[in-house]
């Protein structure tokens, strides 16, 4: 397991600077000059090349990388060429509502979207097993922005019950405030979510059903619920888990969508906006983050994947225990 | 001059005239809300026009003049609302007989947000910042007259200017007043205004409180908070829940109906300064030919394309001159609709069987759909347009850079910005020597009289060369909860002052 870990470990690390380098290179790739982001449409030449040489983009490439390279091996995610504010902060700031924002629309739709695809699996021959999967697959073809639209005209212009959106200037100093507005933005992500984590739930549990252990386990004499508990539920559970990841680091920066229709200041908004900028650092920034949770995501989806299938451990670490 | 980059950066407007259109059906709330207010009363204000930072000088954008102009940082002078120019930190100044030197007597007992007295240095301060070699600001070019400021004691500056320069007091207007000991300027302030820097969130909302060391009237309400939006649907429902009292500036009327006739909402309709531009490239074919440029303006329904973008706000001009700039004339009779017209002038030009050509346009409303309505218009002429539809970005380094266009579309954000046709290198490439020649002297005229005059002239001369054709003036909405008075109609230049804002409980 040790061998395993530390092997898992370099592997994330050499992702990560991999990815460092092609995320790099794109960018500069892109046609357009962060400098005009910055100047008004009527600065001279001068102006511009002013504004080149302060963000440093006059610079050849390599140096440019390694100075970026630099900065974050020291934890530092540069400065902003638009804002000139520095980048770490403001990422923090927006982590601190796009993660409460992305883990509990996770854990609502987890909790729906499990005993949802089980029973639609498990009742597949009745009319609410069938309406279970009709939904469910009704709810992959919603945009997240009309479901956020109608959740805003309902409950928010209609009934007054939750804001149409914004987040408290205080943050989670306003807690009450921070919680009313992040429901319905929760709901929303929950809401498209489960209607895909609901086929693979129901997928995954069809597969358990149909098994031939679990026919030996009824007939040596286990329960349906004890079979399923004891057999059932840890297979179903190793393809679900692996798309739970994947859906997860997804939504981390799939927000962006619910995050503009909510008016949220979360780390999708904030990428847009330095998409919209050419503001590198920015990019480069968020994306660095959202790499390294996706990788750490991914991580930590293999791990509990090993921990709940031995089989798995036996192949992965090539048969050493 | 300046011209609107993308959607969000800007959307500019000015000055004076306001024609008030109280939409609201009852009308109570229009009265109501000037009798008793709350001193302590919180104003929400929601804006799509988010600060990249709090400098005006290091690319601070749009928002930072609308949330920071007038409100916490004061110029010399002041632009007011209605488009007029008058004193505010200068108590009083004279001009030399040779119009070079400017003596500016400072306002007494002023007091920076620290607690500072302002004096003369902070003003060369903040003059110099402008001028700086890393200055970003969109003034720096019109204030490059600028050859030595002096200050003889803490409260006279002397600046001396290379040449006459009649907008001087004018572009001053731009500058703010900074305190010449203040540090972080991109995250936090230190002006003079009647509001003072509580907290900015970014990305959320900018709160301003009221400032008790204020030299003049104090700001009417205890706070002012900035809401910013991405997203102008998420602006408006703001405004519906009452998360926002006022909408600084609605860009679509398709959000009005939801207001209009709605007792608890007042809708204003101001001037603006925004222009949207079907700019010619004048040095290309067949753009030459002023005949072919007179034709094209005659080709096209303005009237129409207005009422189909902004059903019934906004106006008609016939140059690059709103009602508000001092040199305006009505001269939407020149080149006016008439396509039988335009037919014959292309005829005379050799272009009896029209021409083909590639119209540039910005990706972001409203240009996609202007394209669309001058294609049909002038296929009825039997030129064919090809829209090519591009970035904010590639727009700035295709056409304004490198001129490689025949014609493009262009919003033109600011008010006084005419002289541009006497640089006959700016991107529309219109070189007309006698142009140039009333331009250069209209800025050495030694009265706003004798500048008028003359930059009269020039607006007559490029609207009969048809130098662009100029769609329409875009209208300056402001819609706000009934309980809200004070509030600035026209947003000149994208201000919004809120130190008279006041709100009933």
């Amino acid at each position: 397991m040790t061998r395993y870990l530390l092997r898992r470990l370099a592997f994330l690390v050499v992702s990560l600077v991999l990815a460092s380098v092609v995320l790099f290179l794109l960018l500069r790739m892109l046609p357009g000059d962060p400098a005009n982001a910055l100047t008004s449409v009527g600065a001279s030449p001068e102006q511009i090349a002013a504004a080149r040489h302060s963000i440093g983009s006059d610079k050849p490439l390599p140096e440019q990388f390694t100075h970026w390279i630099g900065q974050l091996a020291s934890g530092d995610l540069g400065t902003s060429f638009v804002s000139s504010l520095p980048v770490g902060p403001e990422v923090l700031a927006r982590l601190n509502v796009t993660v409460p924002l992305t883990l509990a629309a996770f854990v609502l739709a987890v909790v729906i979207a499990v005993p949802a695809g089980f029973a639609a699996a498990y009742k597949r021959h009745t009319w609410y097993g069938a309406l279970l999967s009709g939904i469910s697959q009704l709810g992959i073809a919603v945009p997240v922005f009309w479901l956020g639209m109608i959740l805003i005209a309902v409950f928010a212009l209609n009934a007054g019950w939750l804001p149409a959106g914004g987040f408290p200037p205080d943050g989670w100093a306003q807690p009450a405030e921070a919680v009313r507005s992040l429901i319905l933005p929760v709901v929303t992500i929950a809401l498209v979510m489960s209607a895909s984590l609901i086929r693979y739930v129901r997928s995954a549990t069809l597969d358990v059903l149909d098994s031939d252990y679990l026919r030996t386990a009824r007939a040596l004499g286990s329960s349906f619920s004890g079979a399923m508990w004891r057999h059932g539920l840890r297979n179903a559970s190793v393809p679900v888990i692996s798309v739970l990841g994947m859906e997860l680091a997804s939504t981390l920066l799939g927000a962006v969508v619910v995050e503009s229709v909510y008016a949220l200041p979360g780390l999708g908004s904030f990428l847009a906006t330095g998409i919209s900028q050419h503001d590198y650092p920015v990019i480069q920034g968020v994306l660095f983050v959202s790499t390294l949770a996706v990788l750490v995501i991914g991580f930590a989806a293999d791990l509990v994947q090993r921990i709940i299938d031995p089989r798995l451990r036996d192949r992965l670490s090539g048969g050493a225990r | 001059m300046s011209i609107k980059k993308t959607s969000v950066f800007s959307v500019a407007t000015a000055a004076a005239l306001a024609v008030t259109l109280t939409a609201c059906g009852g009308g109570t709330g229009a009265g109501s809300a000037s009798g008793a207010y709350d001193k302590n009363a919180t104003v929400n204000i929601g804006s799509l026009y988010e600060p990249q930072n709090l400098d005006n000088t290091a690319g601070g954008g749009q928002g930072v003049t609308e949330a920071l102009n007038g409100n916490v940082y004061e110029g010399l002078f002041r632009l007011t609302d209605d488009g007029k120019v008058e004193k505010l930190l200068a108590q009083d100044y004279k001009v030399s007989d040779d119009g070079l030197t400017y003596t500016f007597t400072l306002r007494d007992g002023v007091k920076f947000h620290s607690g500072k007295t302002l004096t003369s240095a902070d003003v060369k301060y903040s003059l110099e910042k402008v001028l700086g070699k890393d200055s970003q600001s969109a003034r720096k070019s019109n204030l490059e007259v600028v050859k030595d400021i002096a200050t003889p004691d803490a409260r006279t500056v002397k600046v001396t200017l290379s040449k006459k320069s009649i907008s001087f007091v004018y572009n001053l207007s731009y500058v703010w007043i900074i305190n010449s000991q203040a540090k972080n300027l991109k995250s936090t302030e230190d002006g003079t205004g009647p509001y003072k820097l509580n907290k900015w969130t970014r990305g959320s909302a900018l709160s301003l409180d009221r400032f008790a060391g204020y030299w003049g009237h104090a700001a009417a309400s205890k706070q002012v908070v900035f809401h910013y939006y991405k997203d102008a649907t998420a602006l408006n429902n703001a405004l519906l829940t009452n998360a926002v009292d006022v909408v600084t500036s609605e860009q679509s009327p398709d959000a009005l109906a939801q207001f209009k006739n709605n007792q608890n909402y007042k809708i204003t309709d101001g001037n603006s300064t925004t222009k949207l531009l079907l700019a010619f490239n004048d040095k290309a074919k067949p753009f030459t030919d002023v005949r072919v440029r007179q034709a094209v303006s005659a080709a096209i329904d303005d009237k129409k394309l207005l009422e189909s973008v902004w059903g019934g706000y906004g106006k008609l001009i016939g140059s690059m001159v709103p009602p508000t700039d001092p040199w305006y004339e009505d001269l939407t009779k020149v080149n006016a609709y008439d396509p039988a017209k335009a037919k014959q002038l292309l005829a005379e030009a050799g272009y009896k069987n029209g021409f083909d050509i590639t119209l540039d346009t910005p990706n972001y409303d409203p240009h996609p759909t202007a394209a669309t309505f001058i294609k049909s218009q002038l296929a009825k002429v039997g030129i064919t347009v090809k829209i090519n539809t591009i970035t904010p970005d590639e727009w700035y380094t295709k056409v304004y850079q490198n001129h490689d266009f025949t014609a493009t579309l262009q919003e033109h954000v600011n008010d006084r910005d005419l002289v541009w046709y006497g640089n006959p290198d700016f991107y529309w490439g219109y070189d007309n020597k006698q142009v140039q020649q009333w331009v250069a002297q209209s800025e050495e005229a030694s009265t706003a009289a004798g500048q008028t005059a003359l930059l009269k002239k020039v607006n007559r001369k490029t609207a009969e060369d048809a130098a662009s054709d100029w769609l329409y003036l875009y209208p300056q909405i402001v819609v706000a909860s009934s309980k809200l008075s004070g509030y600035p109609h026209n947003g000149l230049n994208s201000q919004f002052f809120a130190y008279d804002i006041k709100k009933t409980g």
